[in-house]
C-alpha cells in the first residue's frame, strides 16, 4: 500500500492518439470536399472561424442492436405509469443544417465542427495558377519583415511586454516572491527581425459573373461559392495578386467585390460585352507582357443568339493574350447534361474557339461540381519557364 | 499538492485499509498513484495504461477530456485489476474525495480478487498489454501505420464477439463435446449455474482431451479466436493481432458481465467505510454530498451505482431479518446478510445478480420500468409489472448488451464463404452498423460473408461479397 506522485509530464499517449483520430477526421473531410465546398455554412460564414458541415461519421462500426426497435428499462421518480411518455423522437434531420442529412437516410451524415482555414487548406493543396510564368520586366523584390527573434537588447518600441512580464513574475519566483512587479533591466525582452526577400511574378485574375434574369438562386450561389473559394485561394498562396470583378447582364461593368458578391439584377446577356471590357481592362492597366493574365467567367450560357460571333472572337483574343481562359457554364440545379448539345455557349466555345489549349471550359449541375471545377481551372499543369 | 498533504492520504489509506479487512473485505495490495486530469484521462480512455495506439483511443480521450474541461463531467476514480491493483487519484480532489476514492477503489479490488468471473483473470496484464503495444509499434514499422490501423479497424469492429469461456473449452473432445450436449439442458433459466460446473470440469477434461487433437467446432461464439485460425487471408502478423485483442478482451470481458455489481459493491463499502472514518462536520457535509451525486437515480436512465448499491444493502436487509416466508420456505435463521453479500459478491455477474436478487419491492420502489419507441416518435413506458421489467434488463444484460453471433460454418456453398448467425431474441439489429461490421469482417475474412438474422420479424440473411450488399 502506497501514495505515489510521479512526474507524469512526459506522458503523451492521449495526446498522440488523439492526432490520430484527427488525422482520420481530416481523412473524412478530405473524402468530403466536393460536399463541403458548396456547403452553404461555408460559403455564407462571414468571417466566422469555424462552421458546422455534415461530413461522412468517423462510427466504430460494430454489430449492435438498432436502438429505436428494443425495449430499454429505466428509472422514475416515483410516479410513473405504463403510457406516461417520456421522451420524443426527433425527426431524422430537422435539426439544423440544410435538411440534406434527412433526406437521404441511407447515408450517415454527421454533423463536424470544421475550421474554414483547415479546409481552405486542404482544397487549396493542389491548386495553383497555371502557366504561370516570369514575367521578366516587372517581377517585383518584395520585401517582408518578419519578427522572429526575442533578444534582450533592442528599441524600446519593439518591447514585447508579454514576454516581459512573463520573465519578470519568473524571476520573482526564483527569488522566492511569486508576483509581478519591480522590472529590471534583464526582465525586458525585444523583438527583432529580419527581413526576407521574395521574387514574385505579377498576376491577375479577372473574374467575370453573368448577372442576368435567367441567373436563378442556384445558378447565383455556385457561381458565388467558385469565387468565394477563388478569391480566398488566390489571397492564401500568392501575396502579389490582382483581382478585378466584372459583373455583366447585356452590358459590362466593373465593380467592387462586395458588389460582386451580392448585387442581383435582370436583363439579357450579352457575354461579348464582358470580354470586350476585360480586353479594356487588360490593354489599360495589365499589359500581358509584365502580367501573368487569368480572366474567368461564369454564366448559364444562355447569350443571345446574335452575340454568339462575338462573343467567340473575343474569347479568342483573350485567350491568346491571356495565360489561361476559364469558362464555367451553370446547368439548373440536378438538370443532367442535355444542354451541352444546344446552343448554349460552352458547346459553341468547344466547336469554334481557334486556341484551346488555353481553354478551360466547364459544366456546373450540382453543388458538388464545384471543387472539381476548382480543380480543373487551378490544377497543377504548364509550369512554364522563359524560354 | 503538498508533502503534507501526501503525508495525510498515507495514513488515511492505512486506516480505510484497516476499516477495510474489518469489515471483511480482501482485497489486493493496492498503490495509489496521484495524477494530473490529462493522465487520469488517458488511463481512463485506455482503460488499461500503457496499451497500443488507436485513434479510437485518441477519440474516447479527446471527449473525455473536453467534457472535463468543460465541466460536465468528471472522474472520480480509475482502478486497474492487477495483483498489486492501482488506484488513480485526480490531484484537484479534495481530501475527502480522496478518501471516498481510496475507499471505493478498495471495493473494487476486493471484488476483482474475488469474484469468480475473475479467476482467470490475468493479474500482470498491465505488463501484458504493453508488450501488446510493442508488438503493434513493430507491426507499424514493418507494414505501415495505415495499414495496421486499418487492420485494427476490423478487428475492433468484432472485438466484444469473445467466448466468456474460452479458457475452458478449447481443448475438449468432440466425443467429450457430444455427451456434454447430451447432458444440458436446452437454455434454460438457470443457464448460468450449469457453467459452473463446467469450471469445476474444467481440469478434468482437459486432461482427457489432451491426446486428441484439437479441431474445428461449430457453432463458434468466438468470432475472433474462430476467424484468426480459419481465415483463408490473414498474415502472421495480422493472426497475431488478433490474439492479442482477444487477450485484452478476455482480460476485460469479466468486468463487463459484472459492471452493476462491481459499481453496487465498491459504493456498498465506500459510504460504510467513510462512515466509520474520524470525519470533522464539514468533512460528513462533503462526503453526504458527494456519496449522494455518485449513488443517485438518474431520471429517465439506470445509473448501475445506485442499481447495484441498493440491491447489495437489500440483500443485507433480507438476509439479516428474514420475512416469516423466507424463515419458512428457505430455512433462514436472521443475521446472515453479512455473509450472504459475501457469496453473492463471489459467486454471480450482473444477469443472474439481477435475475435472483430484483425483487418487486426494489423494482417498485427504485420505480423501474420498460420504455420503447411507440410510432417512430414517442419514447412511452409500455411495460410496469416487474418480473417483465426484471426480464428485460435481464435480457439487455445478456452478452454483456452486445447481439450474440456465432459462426455457423467456415466453408459455406463450399467456397470457404463464412456463415454467421444472430441468435435473435427479440430485439432486431441496427442494420445500418450491420452492413458496416459485415464489410470489417470481410476484410479479416477475405471472401464473401453471410449473416443471418431477422428484420421486420423475418429470417433474413445478409451477404457481401467485398463490393456489395444484397439480402434476402
Amino acid at each position: 500500500m502506497s501514495i505515489q506522485r510521479n512526474d507524469w509530464s512526459l506522458q503523451r499517449k492521449g495526446i498522440i492518439d488523439q492526432e490520430r483520430h484527427k488525422d482520420r477526421v481530416k481523412e473524412a473531410i478530405r473524402k468530403n470536399l466536393g460536399s463541403i465546398v458548396s456547403n452553404e455554412a461555408i460559403i455564407l460564414s462571414d468571417g466566422k472561424r469555424t462552421v458546422k458541415v455534415p461530413i461522412k461519421a468517423l462510427d466504430e462500426y460494430k454489430f449492435r442492436f438498432d436502438y429505436q426497435k428494443a425495449k430499454h428499462v429505466g428509472q422514475g421518480d416515483g410516479k410513473t405509469r405504463v403510457g406516461d411518455v417520456i421522451g420524443r423522437e426527433t425527426r431524422p434531420g430537422s435539426g439544423t443544417g440544410s435538411g440534406q442529412a434527412g433526406q437521404d437516410p441511407g447515408a450517415d451524415y454527421y454533423e463536424a465542427e470544421v475550421n474554414i482555414d483547415e479546409i481552405a487548406a486542404l482544397i487549396f493543396e493542389d491548386l495553383q495558377l497555371p502557366y504561370l510564368q516570369e514575367k521578366a520586366k516587372k517581377a517585383v523584390q518584395s520585401r517582408k519583415t518578419q519578427f522572429n527573434e526575442i533578444r534582450r537588447t533592442g528599441v524600446i518600441a519593439n518591447l514585447d511586454k508579454r514576454r516581459m512580464i512573463l520573465e519578470n513574475i519568473r524571476r520573482n519566483a526564483r527569488e522566492g516572491n511569486p508576483r509581478f512587479g519591480d522590472i529590471k533591466k534583464e526582465d525586458l525582452r525585444f523583438k527583432t527581425w529580419e527581413e526576407v526577400m521574395r521574387y514574385e511574378s505579377n498576376a491577375v485574375v479577372i473574374a467575370m459573373i453573368d448577372v442576368s434574369g435567367s441567373m436563378g438562386e442556384f445558378k447565383k450561389y455556385v457561381a458565388r461559392s467558385f469565387y468565394f473559394w477563388m478569391v480566398r485561394f488566390l489571397r492564401t498562396k500568392y501575396d502579389n495578386v490582382d483581382i478585378v470583378f466584372i459583373s455583366h447582364h447585356t452590358e459590362a461593368k466593373e465593380v467592387s467585390e462586395e458588389q460582386f458578391f451580392t448585387q442581383g439584377e435582370s436583363g439579357g446577356t450579352v457575354v461579348s460585352s464582358a470580354y470586350q471590357l476585360a480586353l479594356d481592362v487588360i490593354k489599360q492597366r495589365y499589359r500581358p507582357s509584365d502580367w501573368n493574365i487569368y480572366p474567368f467567367h461564369f454564366s448559364d450560357g444562355d447569350n443571345y443568339y446574335s452575340d454568339n460571333e462575338e462573343a467567340v472572337k473575343l474569347a479568342d483574343e483573350l485567350i491568346t493574350t491571356c495565360n489561361l481562359f476559364g469558362y464555367g457554364e451553370i446547368g439548373e440545379e440536378g438538370s443532367s447534361s442535355y444542354r451541352r448539345s444546344s446552343g448554349a455557349l460552352l458547346s459553341i466555345f468547344n466547336d469554334r474557339l481557334q486556341n484551346k489549349d488555353r481553354f478551360v471550359g466547364v459544366r456546373i449541375d450540382d453543388k458538388e461540381d464545384v471543387y472539381p471545377a476548382l480543380k480543373q481551372f487551378f490544377g497543377k499543369r504548364g509550369v512554364e519557364t522563359p524560354a | 499538492m503538498e508533502d503534507r498533504e501526501i503525508k495525510e492520504l498515507e495514513t488515511a489509506v492505512e486506516q480505510i485499509w484497516e476499516v477495510a479487512q474489518r469489515f471483511g473485505l480482501d482485497p489486493y495490495p493496492t498503490n495509489f498513484e496521484i495524477v494530473p486530469a490529462t493522465v487520469m484521462y488517458e488511463v481512463g480512455s485506455y482503460a488499461l495504461p500503457g496499451r497500443y495506439s488507436h485513434w479510437t483511443f485518441g477519440k474516447a480521450y479527446h471527449r473525455m477530456k473536453t467534457m472535463y474541461d468543460f465541466g460536465l463531467s468528471r472522474i472520480y476514480e480509475v482502478v486497474i485489476n492487477t495483483n498489486p491493483s492501482y488506484g488513480f487519484l485526480l490531484e484537484t480532489n479534495s481530501p475527502v474525495q480522496n478518501k471516498m476514492v481510496i475507499a471505493h477503489v478498495l471495493g473494487h479490488v476486493d471484488f476483482f480478487k474475488n469474484n469468480t468471473y475473475f479467476s482467470k483473470t490475468n493479474r500482470r496484464m498491465v505488463e501484458s498489454v504493453s508488450t501488446h503495444a510493442q508488438r503493434m509499434m513493430e507491426y507499424e514499422f514493418k507494414h505501415g501505420r495505415k495499414t495496421v490501423e486499418r487492420f485494427l479497424d476490423s478487428v475492433l469492429a468484432i472485438e466484444e464477439h469473445i467466448d466468456p469461456y474460452f479458457f475452458i473449452k478449447r481443448e475438449i473432445s468432440p466425443a467429450e463435446e457430444r455427451r456434454r450436449h447430451e447432458l444440458r439442458p436446452k437454455e434454460g433459466r438457470y443457464e448460468d449455474l450449469w457453467s459452473l460446473d463446467k469450471t469445476q470440469n474444467a481440469a478434468k477434461e482437459e486432461a482427457e482431451a489432451a491426446d486428441e487433437t484439437p479441431h474445428e467446432r461449430l457453432p463458434e461464439k468466438d468470432l475472433l479466436f474462430y476467424i484468426m485460425k480459419n481465415s483463408p487471408i490473414l498474415a502472421p502478423w495480422q493472426r497475431d493481432v488478433i490474439a492479442m485483442i482477444h487477450e485484452e478482451m478476455e482480460y476485460f470481458v469479466p468486468q463487463m458481465q459484472t459492471k452493476i455489481m462491481n459499481e453496487g459493491w465498491a459504493s456498498v463499502w465506500h459510504a460504510r467505510i467513510m462512515r466509520e472514518l474520524d470525519l470533522t462536520d464539514s468533512e460528513h457535509i462533503e462526503f453526504a454530498n458527494l456519496h449522494s451525486g455518485v449513488v443517485s437515480p438518474q431520471k429517465g436512465q439506470l445509473n448501475p451505482y445506485y442499481l447495484g448499491y441498493k440491491i447489495f444493502e437489500d440483500i443485507e436487509r433480507r438476509w439479516n431479518e428474514p420475512s416469516q416466508e423466507d424463515r419458512e420456505k428457505f430455512g433462514r435463521t436472521g443475521n446472515q446478510g453479512r455473509e450472504k453479500m459475501f457469496e453473492v459478491r463471489e459467486l454471480e455477474n450482473d444477469v443472474s445478480f439481477l435475475r435472483n436478487y430484483l425483487t418487486e419491492e426494489l423494482c417498485e420502489e427504485l420505480d423501474l420500468f420498460v420504455f420503447e419507441l411507440v410510432e417512430d416518435e414517442e419514447w412511452t413506458i409500455t411495460e410496469k409489472r416487474w418480473q417483465k421489467v426484471r426480464d428485460q434488463l435481464v435480457a439487455n444484460m445478456t452478452n454483456f448488451g452486445f447481439p450474440y453471433l456465432q459462426i455457423e460454418d467456415g466453408d459455406y456453398n463450399g467456397n470457404r464463404e463464412l456463415f454467421m448467425k444472430h441468435r435473435y431474441e427479440g430485439t432486431e439489429l441496427d442494420m445500418r452498423y450491420c452492413r458496416k461490421a459485415l464489410e470489417h469482417v470481410h476484410t479479416l475474412w477475405g471472401r464473401p460473408v453471410h449473416l443471418e438474422t431477422v428484420i421486420d420479424e423475418e429470417t433474413t440473411v445478409l451477404h457481401y461479397n467485398g463490393e456489395q450488399h444484397q439480402e434476402d
